[in-house]
């Protein structure tokens, strides 16, 4: 099976990418994730994952991308709760992708 | 235009896949933006109770999960008074799960409903799609 | 627009066949199926419930499911109907839902 390393701690992912254990995340391994993904990582990459990790922490799931566009806005305002802004941050989708960085398990719905 | 579609939830969690697979349809299906109810009904009942720890079980609490629902526009949910008393439960005994109405400020709004059996079978009968879990 | 309840487990087992007699409203029909049928025998405990309900509404049990578990049509509770294949798709069709009680 194929693995991610980052400071000291191995870990792996399943075909897809996505972390086979969730609480081995570490924000470095996230980094890795990204690198893997072919994405910089900027602070607003981060507000984004740091955001889906407080969702799944508060609800068990990851959030649909429509879902994260909602409440994005809600907490951070229209110009980052927007899905044209969080695909310019996640091209290939940003639920998919940005809940890959996370380490959390894909995300329930299509994109 | 939009279909009313109930979803009833009759077993308990944990013991079966029932429930879980029961969510993510629901979770999935709010995509197609119906007019999504949930019935718990029976031992249906006990996905929505209060204070639920499965970490010594080893099984993902996904009760926690059900508070997300108003995040998908789900809140409507109908719990039989017939089904929690047979049990030895009252309201109490289950999570406070809430929406917010984006047409009053974002109020939050109970999304439990407490219905008796006769008005559940009325319920049943007034929808377009029935899925059993 | 009536419901037709499609019931596939034996009233010994779960408490499905029950459940489905309280949420039955004026004009459904009840359909056994599988394990279900099991609650269309005469002399079983559970017929009282079952004759209850036929004052209510229609009950109906798949005949295949019957003679697969050895319950003879005379053997079934008076007022029952049996339907084939054919018969269940009618009862869907003639129905404006249909619900699961599993």
């Amino acid at each position: 099976m194929a693995q991610y390393e980052a400071g000291g701690v191995v870990a792996d992912h399943d075909e897809e990418g996505y972390l086979t254990d969730i609480t081995q995340w570490t924000r470095e391994l996230g980094g890795v994730i990204a690198k893997a993904e072919n994405i910089n990582m900027t602070p607003e990459h981060w507000e984004v994952v740091d955001f889906l990790r407080e969702y799944y922490e508060e609800y068990q799931i990851a959030p649909a991308i429509r879902i994260l566009v909602k409440e994005m806005k809600k907490k951070f305002g229209p110009e980052k709760g927007d899905q044209k802004a969080l695909y310019e941050l996640f091209p290939y989708g940003p639920a998919k992708q940005a809940c890959k960085i996370a380490g959390l398990p894909k995300p329930t719905g299509c994109i | 235009m939009a279909k009313k579609f109930l979803y009833i939830n009759r077993k308990a969690p944990y013991g079966t896949i029932y429930a879980l697979e029961s969510l993510e349809v629901v979770l999935i299906g709010a995509a197609f933006e119906q007019d999504v109810s949930l019935a718990f009904i029976d031992d249906g009942v006990y996905q929505l109770t209060a204070g639920q720890d499965t970490a010594g079980a080893g099984m993902k609490n996904f009760s926690r999960t059900y508070k997300a629902l108003g995040d998908f526009e789900i809140n409507k949910l109908y719990v039989e008074r017939e089904s929690l008393e047979e049990r030895g439960l009252t309201l109490d005994d289950l999570q406070q799960i809430t929406w917010e109405d984006e047409n009053e400020d974002y109020a939050e709004k109970p999304s439990i409903h407490l219905v008796g059996r006769a008005e559940m079978a009325s319920l049943i009968a007034s929808q377009d799609v029935v899925l059993s879990f | 627009m009536s419901t037709l309840h499609t019931v596939n487990k034996s009233p010994f087992e779960r408490n499905a066949l029950c459940t489905c007699f309280g949420h039955i409203t004026a004009g459904d029909a009840v359909l056994m199926i599988e394990d279900g049928v099991i609650g269309a025998r005469k002399g079983a405990t559970t017929a009282a419930m079952v004759q209850a309900a036929l004052q209510k509404g229609k009950v109906y049990a798949l005949s295949s499911d019957l003679a697969a578990r050895g319950i003879k049509p005379a053997d079934v509770i008076d007022g029952i109907q049996l339907v084939d294949y054919g018969g269940f798709v009618d009862l869907v069709t003639q129905h404006g839902r249909t619900v699961s009680w599993l």
